[in-house]
């Protein structure tokens, strides 16, 4: 179970808002996590408690396929993303990289800046504390929920290919 | 029920007989590209697999190019990182500076990528090969890595959206013109999660260098790929340059698509994309007086010897407005050497242009021209968001050489009939 205040954006945000380029001369979560939606709000990383949640509208994530937007969230301690839709590439990048990430228009209506939301991962539900209202997400393809089981990609790779990952 | 190329490539790489739009498929690669900026996260992740060989060293491509020739120490290490890795891994292709291009121009000039192949890169842009026939599209890092080892690649089926193009281009309407339309169209997610076909008379007329350009953009309607069915055009390209043999698909008659959309070309005029979004597409004779700072030549969108001659028919004989910086930035080092052999430098030099090493630098705010506070950019490249070539504050208009080249002379976005 996920629980955290969250912070509102709008429809497009783009991976050059949610880690400019110029700090992609590294690949280090910490630093990366230090820069997340910095052009969009330069105090964002400062300002968040870890756990707070992503709420945002249409085609979150959109432009570039860098790994290091989805790093950055989780490494600011962003517990996971809602949004009325997703960008293709930062979609796979979430679930390969293990940041919940959660489809529902509905929720993203029913949330305003600073409520508390939580939310139940295996069942897809999500509560506005604040206000009371419950939501659902959009279900997971079966597919992508082996993933998550798993733990993400490579070791669902590691797994088929007999290796083992060392962390 | 028949099939569109995109699926037909897909089936064909799955092993199966038919494909259908939201199935999930586990393909082959053909090639799995990355870059100084994506690679060093999929090489970590290799080496915490204690991963010993890729699963073929012809079909991983490593092509640093964004942050080269080396703008700061840490940008260093992951070039450094990027090297190494290709050394003891013996890749065929592995592109050091002096022979380094921005990929997406690179690997078609090299014939690295035919028609057919399925291509996965660790780049938004891998879309850029669709104009070959082949099914290209971006992925992060950790399906990089995967593929790196597996050589194959989980997707899901798209559904294809139909571009049919008609009539005949004006005489400064190019391909980016062409896309830039199409996006402001269907905006920034009219495409989210599905397969761009490009088809029509205005696309057989358009040579190869420009169908890259349109392909390319493809994700900026969030494509997952932008696919032209091979034609005479194609396959002159392919024959010229293939280091493999190769396979052409097309789509059939009966062929299922999500939308038809149908674009007289004959009706277009020069477009600029305003900021903050490519989607925001205006034709640059409805624009009010929009003076410039900074006008940026190259890229994987526009950065290749035909865009190249097409900025040198603008700027022969013009020069350069006092207020603005131009840069031109030959995309890879054959087009750099042919634009010289060309005369194109000399009309260049002449207008006082500074003329770069390729690299992808200043289109997403690396270097080579970044933006200051308050700065204002025509660039020939494929993204204007809040802060993508510099400050937060800066502001880029998207366009194609012809109106790039004429507003670096004019010192304001301009048609290109207004300086020639």
């Amino acid at each position: 179970m996920i629980e955290g205040k969250a912070w509102v954006f709008g429809d497009h945000i783009d991976t050059d808002v949610i880690i400019p380029a110029r700090y992609l001369n590294t690949s280090d979560p910490e630093e990366l996590g230090r820069h997340c939606m910095e052009d969009a709000d330069p105090d964002f990383a400062k300002k968040i408690v870890k756990g707070d949640i992503i709420v945002a509208g249409e085609n979150f994530g959109c432009g570039s396929s860098r790994e290091h937007a989805p790093i950055a969230i989780k490494a600011a301690g962003i517990s996971c993303v809602i949004a009325k839709s997703f960008a293709r590439i930062f979609y796979r990048n979430s679930f390969n990289m293990g940041l919940p990430i959660l489809e529902s228009p509905e929720a993203v209506e029913g949330i305003k800046e600073g409520d508390v939301v939580r939310v139940d991962l295996s069942t897809g539900t999500i509560e506005n504390v604040s206000s009371g209202k419950s939501f659902k997400a959009v279900p997971i393809p079966p597919f992508m929920q082996e993933l998550l089981e798993v733990g993400g990609l490579m070791p669902y790779v590691a797994r088929k290919m007999g290796l083992e990952v060392r962390r | 029920m028949g099939m569109t190329i995109a699926e037909k490539i897909l089936a064909f790489h799955a092993g199966k007989e038919e494909v259908k739009p939201g199935e999930i498929i586990n393909a082959k690669v053909d090639i799995a590209l990355g870059n100084d900026i994506t690679a060093p996260i999929a090489i970590k992740a290799l080496r915490e697999m204690g991963v010993e060989k890729v699963f073929d060293p012809d079909r991983v491509v490593l092509v640093p190019d964004h942050f080269t020739p080396n703008k700061d120490i840490k940008s260093a290490q992951q070039c450094k990182m990027l090297r190494e890795f290709a050394r003891e891994q013996g890749l065929t292709y592995y592109f050091e500076v002096g022979s380094v291009g921005i990929e997406h121009a690179l690997l078609p000039e090299q014939g690295i990528v035919v028609p057919g192949d399925l291509v996965i890169g660790a780049d938004s842009h891998t879309c850029t090969y669709g104009a070959l026939g082949a099914f290209a599209t971006g992925v992060g890092s950790t399906d990089l890595a995967a593929a790196m080892i597996t050589g194959e690649i989980w997707l899901r089926v798209p559904e294809s959206i139909l571009f049919v193009y008609t009539g005949k281009r004006g005489r400064w309407v190019t391909g980016k013109d062409m896309i830039l339309e199409t996006i402001g169209r269907i905006g920034v997610d009219g495409a989210r999660y599905m397969a761009m076909e490009f088809v029509g008379e205005a696309i057989t007329d358009l040579p190869m260098e420009e169908r890259l350009t349109m392909s390319n953009m493809a994700i900026e309607a969030g494509g997952k790929t932008g696919i032209i069915p091979p034609d005479k055009e194609t396959l002159e390209f392919a024959n010229a340059r293939a280091k493999r043999p190769y396979e052409v698909f097309s789509s059939d008659e009966d062929a299922h698509y999500a939308r038809v959309v149908e674009i007289d070309v004959s009706s277009l005029e020069p477009v600029v994309a305003l900021p903050h979004l490519p989607e925001n597409v205006k034709p640059v004779s409805e624009l009010p007086e929009i003076t410039i700072d900074q006008v940026v030549i190259g890229s994987c969108t526009n950065g290749r010897i035909r865009d190249l001659r097409q900025a040198a028919e603008i700027l022969k004989g013009n020069r350069v407005h006092p207020n603005v910086r131009l840069i031109i930035i030959p995309a890879t080092q054959k087009i750099y050497h042919q634009a010289m052999t060309e005369g194109l430098f000399d009309v260049f030099l002449s207008a006082g242009a500074a003329i770069s090493t390729p690299t992808c630098g200043p289109c997403l705010g690396g270097h080579m021209g970044v933006l200051a506070e308050g700065e204002r950019a025509v660039a020939t490249t494929n993204r204007n968001f809040v802060g993508r070539m510099g400050h937060p504050k800066s502001e880029v208009y998207l366009a194609s050489p012809y109106v790039a080249a004429a507003s670096a002379v004019a010192g304001r976005i301009a048609h290109p009939e207004e300086v020639i």
